[in-house]
């Protein structure tokens, strides 16, 4: 609701006129690319050669759509996009459930059942934020191998856990930090244990900030690109890897638009996400305390 | 044998001692009160008590055993906390419930429970109820609810009506009342209330820094405090402490207390019966005279010389008529000094009274170390 008083001189009309004209412009720069990646996926290929950008598809077709989902080269194989997107949600399912489940419990036991040096175990954690996936790539690397999880899917769920808990630590820490310590105390009186009350008082007041911890590490995990090329093997590539392979494969022509609609499809599920929760990751951001 | 048994408990947190040297015993079915400047202690002795905190030293023993080192589940103690720290995605009855279900109490008679609960705190219409969808009274009466399902040997109260605007607070506190009456039950109370300490207490425990300076029944504790501090903490509106000189000797002790202006000073003969040994080296020293508003009376010109206590007079400065009766402050030996009269009473600021001290109750402290001397 507009709640701003305005003047109302022809100078200033002007002046907010041009303002908002300089906004959408601003907004067309930044559309324009996913509007070219849009039409380009739905054209056939000589109309593209032809040169126009811009131009609205003359003949409309899915068949770079189906191409790039099931027939496109990667590499040595031809069969699509489609294992290497179940290898996708093979690796982020788990990844996001384990790593959100394990922070829930750390940032439960940092607040809630403090011991000595749980203040250094939280800085500590939270200097796992930045460290940056180059830095790990290494030892990483041996760590896998010598797990014997090299090249696997599994190998890349643990890459994923370990990396996002410092994450997921520190949303639920700040979030179960202003849960009231006495409502947990009533708990412990009431005869209920560490998990008892963490399952029974504390998760079903927890759905925002899981809303949070989902999308982020969702997010995160679905479009990292670095540990997918580092640590997958043939059969457990994620799709940002497959893409990337099937763009730079350099047997005959170059299939734009079997390109374009690549990329779209490997980048629908986090817009998805957005989309749908995109308003409760807001709102856990900014949720309130839980009062009990 | 005692319900509850506190025995030389410390408590440390880092460097700083909260509970220093705390021992205390109640009986089965006692209401103790505790009461204390904030930051005293009391919630910290209460969370030891509970097992929420451990202790540095000492020991705590419920029913005759010795449960220092058992966890809060296991020393069978409820407790009502200041913020109810109700469960916020259960039920009422959920809320109620959930101790029992912890011990395993089969469903039918978790029912049962609750029905009784629900009955004895009139809260049966909102037991499907969430906590957000009641009023700050009704979780009040959950969060008790809550503890008086199970039945515990002890009962904790923290400050359990402080959140409650004063009309609620004065119903809550009868309802607690009637139900200590009721069941019979021990428990433990944490308040800032004076009028709440004195009329549910069979004993209260007035703690200062970590100790407890007195532990006795509301009458001992306000008639016959143990120290200034405990004098000035117990009562509202507050005892008047007058700078004062001891004069005379045995069976002639006399307060002399300086007065406004060109006055003459105040001498008030010490009661022969209340005479303690401790007065003899105090002659002659400054002492400080514990008078409260009370122990004051107006003037009653018919009954003249007749009248119990001392007569003087004095100028009121302030006039606050409080309903049941009119409080005033007159200028007294350098301070104001608080008094209590009737509610007829016309006096308006600014007035010269005359008043009567009656020494019967009063009491008298070193002025040095606020120790009480008789
Ligand atoms: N976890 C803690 N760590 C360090 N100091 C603490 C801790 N808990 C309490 N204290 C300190 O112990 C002292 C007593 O606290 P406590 O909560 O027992 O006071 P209280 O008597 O209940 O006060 P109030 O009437 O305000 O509730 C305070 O000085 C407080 O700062
Ligand atoms: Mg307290």
């Amino acid at each position: 609701m507009d709640n701003v008083i305005r003047r109302r001189t022809p100078r200033a009309r002007l002046l907010r006129a041009g303002l908002y004209a300089l906004l959408i412009a601003a907004a067309l720069v930044y559309l324009l690319p996913l509007v070219v990646m849009v039409l380009t996926s739905v054209k056939p290929i000589e109309e593209i050669r032809a040169g126009a950008l811009l131009s609205l598809p003359s003949h409309f077709t899915l068949d770079p759509w189906i191409k790039a989902w099931s027939s496109a080269c990667t590499g040595m194989r031809c069969d699509g996009l489609s294992g290497y997107f179940v290898n996708s949600i093979k690796i982020v399912v788990p990844a996001v459930a384990i790593s959100t489940l394990v922070g829930a419990i750390n940032g439960y036991a940092l607040t809630k059942w403090r011991f000595r040096g749980s203040e250094l175990v939280f800085a500590m954690l939270l200097f796992g934020c930045f460290v940056p996936f180059q830095v790990v790539l290494m030892p990483m690397a041996r760590t896998l191998g010598w797990l014997g999880l090299a090249s696997s899917v599994s190998g890349l769920v643990l890459v994923h856990v370990v990396y996002g808990i410092a994450f997921t630590t520190l949303f639920f820490r700040n979030y179960y930090v202003a849960v009231p310590d006495e409502m947990i105390n009533a708990a412990k009186l009431d005869g209920a244990g560490f998990f008892r009350i963490f399952w029974r008082i504390l998760l079903p007041v927890s759905g925002p900030i899981i809303t949070v911890s989902v999308i982020w590490q969702f997010t995160q995990i679905w479009n990292d690109f670095l540990f997918g090329v580092a640590f997958a093997g043939f059969d457990s590539q994620p799709v940002t890897v497959a893409l990337n392979n099937m763009v730079n494969t350099s047997t005959g022509v170059k299939e734009y638009n079997v390109d374009m609609a690549a990329a779209m499809i490997a980048a629908l599920p986090t817009l998805v996400v957005y989309v749908l929760a995109g308003k409760y990751f807001v709102r856990g951001l900014t949720a309130g305390s839980v009062k009990g | 044998m005692s319900a509850l048994e506190i025995r030389n408990v410390r408590k440390t947190f880092g460097d700083t001692e909260v509970l220093k040297e705390i021992s205390l015993a109640i009986d089965s079915g006692e209401f103790l009160i505790l009461v204390g400047p904030s930051g005293c202690g009391k919630s910290t002795l209460m969370n030891a008590i509970a097992g929420l905190e451990p202790v540095t030293a000492g020991e705590i023993h419920i029913g005759g055993e010795d449960v220092t080192w058992r966890t809060p589940a296991e020393r069978d103690i409820a407790m009502v906390f200041q913020s109810y720290a109700l469960y916020p995605s259960m039920t009422v009855r959920q809320n109620i419930a959930f101790g029992l279900e912890m011990r395993k109490v089969p469903k039918a008679e978790r029912d049962q429970a609750v029905e009784r609960v629900a009955d004895l705190l009139q809260i049966s219409q909102l037991l499907d109820r969430k906590p957000s969808q009641l009023s700050g009274g009704q979780r009040q009466r959950v969060a008790m609810g809550r503890a008086l399902a199970r039945e515990p040997q002890i009962y904790l109260f923290d400050e359990p009506l402080s959140n409650l605007d004063a009309k609620l607070r004065v119903e809550m506190r009868t309802e607690i009342k009637k139900l200590h009456q009721r069941l019979g039950t021990t428990i433990v109370y944490v308040t800032h209330d004076q009028i709440e300490a004195m009329t549910l207490a069979d004993r209260i425990a007035i703690m200062r820094d970590g100790h407890i300076l007195q532990l006795g029944t509301p009458d001992e504790v306000y008639n016959d405090p143990a120290d200034m501090f405990v004098a000035g903490f117990m009562g509202s509106p507050a005892m008047n402490f007058l700078s004062a000189s001891l004069e005379g000797g045995p069976g002639e002790y006399r307060v002399r207390v300086e007065t406004e202006g060109a006055q003459a000073p105040l001498v008030l003969p010490w009661p022969v019966e209340r005479e303690t040994e401790a007065l003899a080296s105090q002659v002659g020293r400054p002492v400080t005279l514990g008078l409260r508003p009370e122990h004051f009376s107006e003037e009653d010109e018919r009954l003249g010389d007749q009248a119990e206590g001392t007569r003087f007079e004095a100028t009121t400065t302030v006039v606050e008529p409080t309903g049941a009766d009119t409080l005033l402050q007159v200028r007294l030996s350098g301070v104001e000094a608080t008094v209590r009269l009737g509610p007829k009473s016309r006096i308006k600021a600014g007035d010269r009274i005359a008043l009567r001290v009656d020494m019967s109750r009063a009491v008298l402290f070193s002025t040095e170390d606020e120790s009480r001397l008789a």
